[in-house]
């Protein structure tokens, strides 16, 4: 069984700053992360690696500094970690982010079939939620989005049982390898890292790959040149506003709320469309 | 089949990346274990990072690493309620290279300085705590940390895990601290404008000074106050002994706000915004507070050794230099390939025949001294800056009249010879 993990450099956006002129996230104000949802991602590779055993490998393209991100997921429990990393990539919206991913995958797996991708269920940086099923279609396999719950490996068939988050409840469905999943944060706790892990990924040196070194790439439709996205606007969405304090004793407050209620209830209804 | 190195370093402050640094680069085997997300995260200094010890780690480190400025001037003030004696040092010798000593900020410092060791070969591994040193046969063999299959091996470990030193006390190196052995010092760093540093402390863009502060900044307690400039902040803050805090029942944040305060004080920092809130023991109980240095496999340096001058605010250099010392006679005992204590000893003696025990040991009585007569700070602080006033303030008294009033009113105060011995006392004390 060969995983292969993307994984992205974020800044961390729990304490960045927003440029109040360009609207644009200062990205010296806040350190350089793992992107929370892709460590949930190796964590959860590692997991099926104790079942079926096998080589997780991890992917990530950016600056030569997001080897940080790949040591960091060999500290969680990744075998291999690989960067692409290119003047040719930059500027890259997520459709040539995953175009470059897919032929970084395409070299992975020349070397070791790959059975199965996992993505975070998006970047905290830019929360699209797109590069996963992108690479997905390009590679051709199924994507599975909203994973939280990977049920049962299955080698010899060569399928996955998967339980997918649905905006109510949940959905179990069998893919068949290979496939793609994105996963939420709640899918596993991430793991205090063994101290060998920890040694491993500070003697790590990830194999770091140009453009010269993927094969039959289209260069048009990567970094900028392959980009379409244009940002519109930014803006910084107004704060909410607080909220209304209910006063006085118990019953009158319980009143008071059961006003409030009615007044909304529109909003309350449980709609049941199937 | 947990790893066996030849030497592990738990600690990533100065000291402990010294010696990892100098191990790793003679080509032995280096885990260096911090405990901080990275190094730096977890470790206060007031700021002041002296360029000797530094340089023969890193020659001319001032050319890459991360400093704020260098310092050309030294003020030192004796502060009463509302004045201040002053006297200081400016020399533009310190503005060029090599310089004398700069301001730094710790967390961006040490990151910088353990990278060092890094790229010299040493493995750095962060967020790991060391709980306790493994012993076999009466010999330290290793450490356990709090991660899953968390033991690793080595041939020595050097404890450089700081002031406060657990793993030290838990080999029965050091007792429990007397309250007097430490002091508790709270600091700020508070963001100003570059133009208004420059103004307010009449230097340039690359010219920092420094202010120590006795007398009324800690309300008369046995300690100091500290204001020095950053290229955009500066660090201000104020330690005492504990032992004073608690007899005066002073809470440290109470001490900072009131230097903040002060009238000598607050136009200097006034507009400025602050941005860290900073907290550290450090240890000044000196000579006599030096524990047992090295045992079997074991060696310990740094603050965990106790190694701060505190009358000449000297400390980073301290921990830098003892660390080279350990990696020095770490080399040589695996060139002898024993590291019992007897072998590992050449530490203790390198320590004590460098200046760094030779400054301890000629302050050795000065910390007890001052604490225990309070008049140093307490009286003669406030008595100088009313004899300052007095000689300065011109009313038509002869000059020579006011000398023998202000002469009069010291001795009047105390008694000739109660001053007298004051002053014997101090010069015994420092001499």
């Amino acid at each position: 069984m060969h995983i292969v993990v993307c994984v992205k450099q974020v800044p961390d956006t729990k304490i960045i700053k927003i440029n109040p002129k360009t609207n644009t996230l200062d990205r010296r104000s806040a350190p350089a992360i793992l992107n929370p949802y892709d460590a949930h991602a190796v964590q959860e590779a590692v997991k099926i690696k104790e079942k079926t055993d096998g080589t997780i490998s991890v992917l990530s393209m950016g600056p030569p500094q997001a080897t940080a991100v790949i040591k960091k997921s060999i500290e969680i429990g990744a075998d291999r970690g690989y960067l692409i990393s290119d003047r040719a990539f930059a500027g890259a919206d997520t459709l040539a982010t995953s175009y470059a991913l897919s032929k970084a995958l395409e070299r992975i797996s020349k070397d070791l079939p790959v059975d199965m991708v996992i993505c975070g269920k998006h970047a905290i940086d830019g929360d699209t939620g797109q590069v996963g099923p992108g690479i997905a279609r390009r590679m051709d396999i199924p994507p599975v989005t909203n994973v939280i719950e990977v049920s049962e490996v299955n080698q010899q068939e060569k399928t996955v049982l998967i339980k997918r988050k649905l905006t109510s409840g949940y959905e179990l469905i069998q893919s068949e390898l290979p496939c793609l999943l994105t996963v939420e944060k709640e899918i596993n706790d991430i793991e205090y890292s063994p101290m060998p892990n920890m040694i491993k990924a500070a003697r790590y040196e990830p194999v770091i790959w140009a453009v010269s070194d993927l094969e039959n790439v289209e260069r048009t439709q990567l970094g900028l040149k392959g980009s379409p996205t244009i940002v519109g606007k930014m803006f910084t969405p107004p704060r909410p506003e607080g909220g209304i304090r209910l006063e006085g004793s118990s019953d009158e407050q319980v009143s008071q709320l059961m006003e409030v209620l009615m007044e909304k209830k529109d909003l309350l209804t449980i709609q049941s469309s199937k | 089949m947990p790893e066996k190195f030849d030497v592990i370093v738990v600690g990533a402050g100065p000291a402990g990346t010294s010696c990892a640094l100098t191990c790793a680069k003679s080509g032995l085997n280096v885990l260096l274990i911090e405990r901080g997300e990275y190094p730096g995260a977890k470790n206060v200094m007031g700021g002041v990072l002296y360029r000797k010890q530094m340089e023969e780690l890193v020659p001319e480190f001032w050319k890459e690493a991360p400093l704020e400025r260098p310092v050309i001037e030294q003020r030192f003030w004796m502060m009463d309620k509302e004045s201040v004696v002053q006297f200081g040092y400016k020399g533009l010798e310190w503005a060029t290279e090599p310089y004398n000593n700069f301001t730094v900020l710790r967390a961006q410092f040490d990151q910088w300085f353990a990278k060092k060791a890094v790229d010299a070969g040493a493995l750095l591994i962060n967020e790991t705590v060391v709980t306790e040193c493994i012993v076999e046969n009466g010999k330290v063999v290793g450490v356990r940390t709090d991660r899953p299959d968390g033991e690793v091996f080595a041939d020595v470990v050097v404890l450089a895990d700081g002031v406060n030193s657990l793993l030290s006390k838990q080999l029965g190196f050091h007792k429990e601290f007397r309250p007097d052995e430490v002091a508790l010092t709270v600091m700020e760093v508070i963001n100003l404008p570059k133009e208004k540093i420059n103004d307010r402390f009449n230097v340039e863009d690359n010219q920092g000074c420094t202010i120590e502060i006795f007398g009324d900044s800690t309300k008369g307690n046995l300690g100091t106050a500290f204001l020095y400039t950053n290229k955009e902040s500066l660090n201000i803050g104020v330690g005492t002994t504990l032992s004073s805090m608690i007899k005066a029942k002073l809470k440290p944040y109470e001490l900072l706000d009131y230097l903040k305060n002060h009238p000598m004080v607050k136009p200097l920092i006034a507009g400025g915004e602050s941005a860290e809130y900073l907290a550290h023991l450090i240890p000044e109980g000196g000579y006599r507070s030096v524990p047992k240095v090295a045992g079997n496999g074991v060696i310990i340096i740094g603050d965990a050794a106790q190694l701060v001058n505190a009358i000449h605010r000297e400390g980073s250099n301290m921990a830098m230099h003892s660390g080279l010392l350990a990696a020095e006679s770490i080399l040589e005992a695996k060139h002898r390939e024993d590291f019992s204590e007897s072998s590992l000893n050449i530490y203790r003696e390198k320590l004590f025949d460098s200046f760094i025990i030779k400054d301890l040991e000629k302050y050795k009585d000065a910390a007890h001294t001052f604490e225990k007569y309070p008049q140093y700070f307490n009286d003669y602080v406030p008595m100088m800056n009313k004899a300052m006033s007095k000689f300065f303030t011109v009313d038509g008294t002869p000059k020579r009249e006011k000398q023998k009033q202000i002469m009069k009113s010291v001795t009047a105060e105390k008694g000739t010879l109660r001053v007298l011995q004051d002053l014997y006392r101090a010069w015994k004390a420092v001499k």
